[in-house]
């Protein structure tokens, strides 16, 4: 989606029925098949972890916990990173997998809900009636064909009766079902909404990753999956309980029967993503889910195995979202999830955190087009003009301080709200079904000052099964807010609006529709938030049934990728419809300034980002491009880490000089720990075998000359029988034949020396001067 | 290397809690507290020891304020706005929140009721407070690019944080004040395991050992029910934060639990604006209150009511809560004026009050007569109880702190002197620490770890990690296993898994240090090896 300050603006039309002619697609015919070989060897490369203490040299004693460390057997030589999924807009973050320093981190588990919009919403009873019917004039056409015996592909016309009609399922990152989920060891979660698809995995036998996860973001996306839930109980309830594992249609007679667009968003534009499909998951599974979870606040260090710290920082995206740093002794990383410089009421983006990494993953696809290439394509795209100029880095700062952003932020509400006073006049009743909390929040503040500034009194209904408890979880959480929020906490005031208004009864909440509360206060016309922005579950598919031919209502949604399926079960729509595009991302024109304030040495970009940006002419950091389901290999800068060598344990090295006392060397004895992702050398603890000195390595080659006058001072005698230079085979460079004071021979090869005598004292003896002319270490 | 610290307050004592500690360059003030015992210049830390030229924003790196208590925020004010320190301060969100209260409750006390000259406005509490930078629980601050903070859990008062400190390699932590136990509406301290030098810890109670506290909540109740339902007036003169919050929790609980209609009241103004502020700040509480957020805020006491002026006299029973605590004067003293003469009423007292409060003397003879001043004089006939629990750890408490992060060194503060010297005492026995407990304006100065950096191979790594199965049992498999272990006392078959490798340490002229593999060593310097 492309988030240029010319685009953005409200597509606000009116809907009064469509031709379905008019959108016939064709099926994209570009498929690109994943290499599964390409797949496998990264399997390939997972080993057993055993649980193994490290000592160095001559270290002994038993096991001291703290020395303890996990540890694969192979360190790789290069960071392995997958992207798994792109993601689509807000509600579906990219999701990637990452291999850093031999451990496999998983980044983000989120579901594609905008999938739903393939499944029929409840049906009222009429419409029960007529889709049966029409599947049974459909299953006829189908006979007679088969009848003439040809199997023709006749390309089906979207229709509200070609939805599926169905309990639905769930859409997760196809490519994710690909890796074994037993071999992940972190997962970390960027946002509320990448929690989404985490129950799916951590319900897995065998799954024992650790699961990283900011605290405000865990409430949130608890909250969100909570009512998920809840929402679909009313499926449930509707269709009974399933017949089997496998509903019809998934099968494959019946998706060749469906219309290409719900063909597409079933089996993705590669038609490969069927097995990413899944009932949905239990509110026991969540609950498992949430017991299994480490959460994090800002800027805590999480440590992994002693080799990996894990932080986060504010995204600035929603409340609890983050971009993360990952510290390891082969280098830092910096993943930068959707991240925005406009944070309405979350803690501001904290980009001077990610400064100065050895990479930077740069994940936020919100500043690329390339999320609408399938739907409105001509809407959306950029054309060659519109690739702006980059800012330089000094604009920046002033960018992100810009008050136009803001100031374009409140015009738009204004507009929105002046439209829901309008229609309020009107008689008619406005329907939000915005799952963006910041927007929600921003609406509500707005609504309910604008509806008192022109004096109405309308009821403002939130219905939800989640509204109550995140309208209390808003109140406790300032550290997790901006600073004009948090102020508020300072002066001793609520932190939003909604406490009072709930208290003077300005606004309702309710968990469902049918709950008693509304029953008797319901008043019409009336302003209504609720849930889900797919239209295909929750109270808005009751309020749209009720509204939807009234053309004086006013339908308010964020920005539905396919408006024209997404209302498409509601037709004719009369009420008036306002899209409103909220920005959210980095946005085009910032990226390249924001990069070159981070100063990473090399980034990583979607494929998608190279045609919008010229990132070649960069000098300071290397790009790296990445596209879907493929592996891309990035070699480590270093090939040695560091190493802290405690002062204790450094004073007691003995140490030899070599090669004209260029070199200095010693030898070490220590205990080698590995903490905070740092190796250190720590002094052991226990005080035996300090004496074994006896595993010295000699090095070259003794001087005869020396040995010989060292022999002679020892009152030893002999004479040199040089190596005979034609036998090739023999290793001996020369031998000393010792007759006084006793007999011996000393023969001296190139990687060895024999010492041959018939006294040991004697051999001994002339050990010791040995030693003491080679270099030992 | 060293650390050097200089304890201005609170050094054998409890008061002004203010240490200055200097780590490789960087001088941190942790607490800047102000001693409620005098009015003199005693009352303030000196200040002049940290620079003689009161150039403090160049003296000191930052400040870092461990809890919201007069005696570690009191000065703070005085120092920012009076010296003219301009420099960082962090403190937790809580602390950032209520300090303010404090400080301006403290302000009128001193300026309203004593009619003292006033050491520094609410302007100057506001501009302060400014300056101040909120931390959030185990968020790593980098103050500066070599200075590195972060607050642990204390659970003293909500809010409350130990803060740990590293410059370099190395690493200390200031407790404040911290509490190892839970309590109704705090969690125990929480912290991880480091590997410090330096733990300079509160020492409030060094020597005595509590039993459980629920049973000193029990007879607390049990008092409180006996009185109300006997028709007697119950006064609770606290301070508004902090135990009238946690005896408020206690109380509504018991309410629920044994249906009681009486009414309890909070004395107007600040009490009740404090549990606002304790609402929103639900997240800094313990496990079991937090939990309930969504249902019922727990801070949102449902049978608590304003109290008026008028109802003083009212008849039938009621719980008050009464600001100032030790009643010191205001309206706590008002009420116990009226309610005292009564042997239906009780007045509850905490386990500490400052010598000169009316709450002293009631501690010190429980029935009697009680001088207000020169004129008046009360005959005191109603109950006294004593709070026996207090949101300090106890001497086991600390001496299970000090045992968990096994520092180098232990400096004892915030405590009374003969039980800091037997605890110093104790801490060195029992672990072989070295403690101190210095006194006011006292300086100590221990050694601090520093680590020698070097690079190291990859394959030397690699080789630590091989693995290296050894069978005690047949320990002549492996030459370098340690043998020297009583025998008798081991398993017929262990199985150890030592990476053993064989590192050495190379420094060439010019070069950074490296460790090498020994097998590297020799392609290193060209030479072959020789047996």
């Amino acid at each position: 989606m492309v988030y240029l300050s010319k685009r953005r603006r409200f597509v606000f039309d009116s809907f009064c029925g469509f031709d379905c002619s008019d959108y016939v697609n064709c099926l994209i015919g570009r498929t690109r098949r994943v290499t599964f070989a390409d797949r496998f060897s990264i399997k390939c490369s997972l080993q057993t972890k055993v649980l193994l203490l490290l000592f160095l040299s001559l270290s002994s004693s038993t096991a001291t916990l703290s020395a303890a460390i996990y540890k694969r057997l192979l360190i790789s030589y290069s960071m392995k990173f997958t992207c798994l999924s792109k993601g689509r807009g807000f509600h579906f973050p990219p999701c990637h997998m990452l291999n850093f320093c031999g451990i496999r981190i998983l980044l983000d588990c989120p579901l594609d809900l905008s999938a739903l919009l393939a499944f029929s919403p409840i049906p009222t009873s009429l419409d029960c009636l007529s889709v049966v019917e029409s599947f049974n004039t459909e299953a006829n056409d189908f006979d007679s064909r088969v009848g003439f015996g040809k199997r023709q592909k006749i390309e089906k016309l979207l229709h509200a009766k070609s939805l599926l009609f169905g309990e639905p399922w769930y859409k997760t990152v196809n490519n994710l079902h690909l890796w074994n989920s037993s071999f992940i060891d972190v997962v970390l979660i960027s946002s509320p909404m990448g929690i989404m698809g985490l129950p799916f995995l951590t319900r897995i036998k065998g799954f024992s990753a650790k699961i990283y996860v900011t605290e405000a973001s865990a409430r949130l996306g608890q909250l969100m999956m909570e009512d998920l839930i809840s929402m679909h109980v009313e499926f449930r309830h509707f269709y009974g309980p399933e017949e089997s594992n496998f509903p019809s249609w998934l099968r494959q007679e019946e998706l060749e029967t469906l219309p290409s667009e719900l063909r597409e968003i079933i089996l993705g534009k590669d038609g490969l993503e069927l097995g990413g499909w899944m009932p949905l998951y239990s509110a026991a599974d969540v609950k498992d889910c949430m017991l299994k979870i480490h959460t994090l606040n800002y800027a805590e260090e999480a440590c992994y195995n002693g080799t990996l710290v894990i932080k986060a920082f504010s995204s600035g995206m929603e409340i609890g979202s983050c971009n993360w740093i990952l510290n390891s002794p082969k280098g830092d990383i910096a993943y930068v999830s959707g991240s925005s410089f406009i944070s309405a009421h979350a803690m501001p983006f904290d980009y001077c955190s990610l400064q100065g990494t050895c990479a930077l993953i740069y994940s936020d696809f919100f500043s690329l087009g390339d999320s609408h290439d399938s739907a409105d394509g001509d809407n959306y795209s950029v054309s060659a003009a519109d690739k702006l100029q980059p800012m330089s880095s000094q604009d920046l700062a002033g960018f992100i301080h810009n008050s136009d952003e803001n100031s374009e932020e409140k015009e738009k509400l204004d507009f929105i709200c002046s439209n829901t006073i309008n229609y309020i006049q009107k008689g008619g009743s406005v329907l939000i079904p915005i799952d963006r909390l910041g927007t929600v929040l921003l609406l509500l503040e707005e609504m309910t000052t604008s509806l008192e500034a022109s004096d109405l009194k309308v009821p403002v209904y939130i219905i939800s099964s989640m509204a109550e408890e995140l309208l209390a979880l808003l109140n406790i959480i300032p550290e997790w807010l901006c600073k004009q929020r948090q102020e508020k906490l300072f002066a001793g005031e609520q932190l939003f609006a909604h406490v009072n208004l709930l208290k003077e009864k300005k606004i309702h909440v309710v968990p469902a529709i049918h709950s008693h509360e509304l029953l008797i206060n319901w008043q019409e016309p009336c302003i209504v938030f609720c849930p889900h922005w797919s239209m295909r579950m929750g109270p808005v598919v009751h309020l749209l049934r009720q509204w939807c031919g009234n053309p004086n209502s006013l339908l308010i949604l964020e920005d539905v990728l396919n408006l024209e399926l997404a209302l498409l079960p509601f037709q004719p729509v009369a009420m008036k419809v306002l899209q409103c595009l909220f920005p959210s991302g980095i946005g085009l024109q910032t990226v390249q300034p924001l990069l070159k304030l981070l100063r990473p040495k090399t980034v990583l970009c979607p494929e998608e980002l190279r045609l919008q940006i010229n990132l070649s002419s960069e000098k300071s950091f290397s790009v790296l491009y990445y596209t879907e389901a493929e592996t891309l290999k990035v070699p480590y800068r270093k090939h040695s880490s560091e190493i802290k060598i405690a002062t204790d344990l450094a004073s007691h090295f003995y140490w030899k000089t070599f090669i004209k006392e260029e070199i200095n060397i010693t030898k070490l004895k220590g205990e080698l720990l590995m903490e905070n992702a740092r190796h250190h050398l720590l002094l052991e603890n226990d005080n035996e075998n300090s004496s074994c000195n006896k595993s010295l390595e000699h090095l070259g080659l003794p001087d005869s000359e020396k040995l010989m006058a060292a022999l002679s001072k020892m009152g030893i005698s002999g004479n040199i029988q040089h190596g005979m230079s034609d036998d090739a085979k023999s290793q001996t460079a020369f031998t000393i034949h010792i007759h006084d004071p006793y007999k011996a021979s000393i023969e001296i090869g190139t990687t060895g020396t024999i010492i041959t005598t018939a006294d040991e004292n004697v051999a001994s003896s002339i050990y010791k001067i040995i030693d003491n002319i080679l270099k030992a270490v | 290397m060293a650390i050097e610290t200089l304890v201005l307050g609170a050094g054998q004592e409890v008061g002004k809690s203010c240490v200055l500690v200097t780590i490789n360059g960087k001088r941190i003030m942790f607490d800047c507290g102000m001693h409620m015992g005098f009015l003199d210049h005693r009352r303030y830390p000196d200040f002049t020891l940290v620079d003689p030229n009161k150039d403090f924003n160049s003296a000191i790196t930052c400040i870092i304020i461990t809890h919201f208590h007069l005696d570690h925020v009191g000065a703070l004010a005085y120092f920012t706005e009076v010296c003219g320190y301009s420099g960082p301060i962090y403190m937790t969100y809580p602390t950032k929140a209520l300090a303010p209260l404090m400080l301006e409750d403290y302000r009128k006390v001193m300026v309203d009721r004593r009619g003292e000259e006033e050491l520094f406005s609410s302007n100057q509490i506001t501009e302060c407070m400014k300056k101040v930078t909120a931390v959030d629980l185990r968020q790593t601050v980098q103050v500066d690019e070599d200075l590195q903070i972060r607050a642990y859990y204390a659970g003293h008062v909500i809010g409350a944080a130990m803060f740990y400190a590293k410059v370099g390699d190395a690493e200390m932590v200031y407790t404040g004040d911290y509490n190892m136990t839970p309590d109704r509406h705090l969690g125990a301290a929480q912290i991880d395991r480091l590997r410090l030098d330096l733990l300079i810890t509160e020492s409030t109670y060094a020597t005595t050992i509590r039993d459980s506290r629920y049973a000193r909540e029990r007879e607390f109740l049990k008092a409180v029910h006996k009185c109300v339902s006997c028709g007697g007036k119950v006064l609770i003169p606290t301070f508004a934060l902090g135990r009238a919050q946690e005896l408020c929790i206690l109380l509504e609980d018991y309410w629920e639990r044994m249906n009681l209609k009486v009414p309890i009241y909070f004395s107007a103004g600040l009490t009740i604006q404090a549990n606002a502020y304790y609402k929103m700040l639900i997240s800094w509480t313990s496990q079991k209150i937090k939990d309930t957020y969504s249902k019922h805020n727990a801070f949102d006491f449902k049978n608590v009511q304003k109290f008026e002026r008028s109802m003083i006299d009212a008849p039938g029973p009621c719980v008050l809560f009464a600001t100032p605590g030790m009643i010191s004067g205001g309206f706590s003293l008002e009420v116990f004026k009226h309610w005292a003469v009564s042997e239906n009423n009780l007045v509850t007292l905490p386990g500490y009050c400052v010598a000169g409060t009316i709450g002293h003397k009631l501690m010190s003879d429980k029935r009697g007569k009680v001088d207000l001043d020169a004129n008046t004089r009360i005959d005191v006939r109603c109950q006294v109880h004593q709070l026996a629990f207090s949101p300090h750890t106890d001497s086991k408490g600390i001496m299970d702190l000090v045992n968990f992060l096994a520092p180098k060194h232990v400096i004892l503060v915030h405590g009374e002197k003969h039980k800091m010297a037997s605890l110093k005492e104790k801490i060195h026995s029992e672990f072989g620490i070295q403690c101190y407990d210095p006194a006011n304006n006292e300086t100590i100065c221990i050694p601090s770890t520093h680590y020698v950096n070097a690079e190291t191979s990859d394959t030397f790594i690699r080789s630590c990690l091989s693995p290296n199965f050894t069978f005690q049992k047949c320990s002549s498999v492996d030459i370098y296993n340690s043998t020297t272990l009583d025998k008798n006392l081991m398993p017929m078959l262990q199985v150890e898994d030592e990476r053993v490798s064989e590192g050495v340490l190379v420094v060439e002229k010019g070069k950074k240090a490296k460790i090498v593999h020994q097998d590297e060593l020799l392609l290193m310097l060209e030479e072959q090896k020789h047996h």
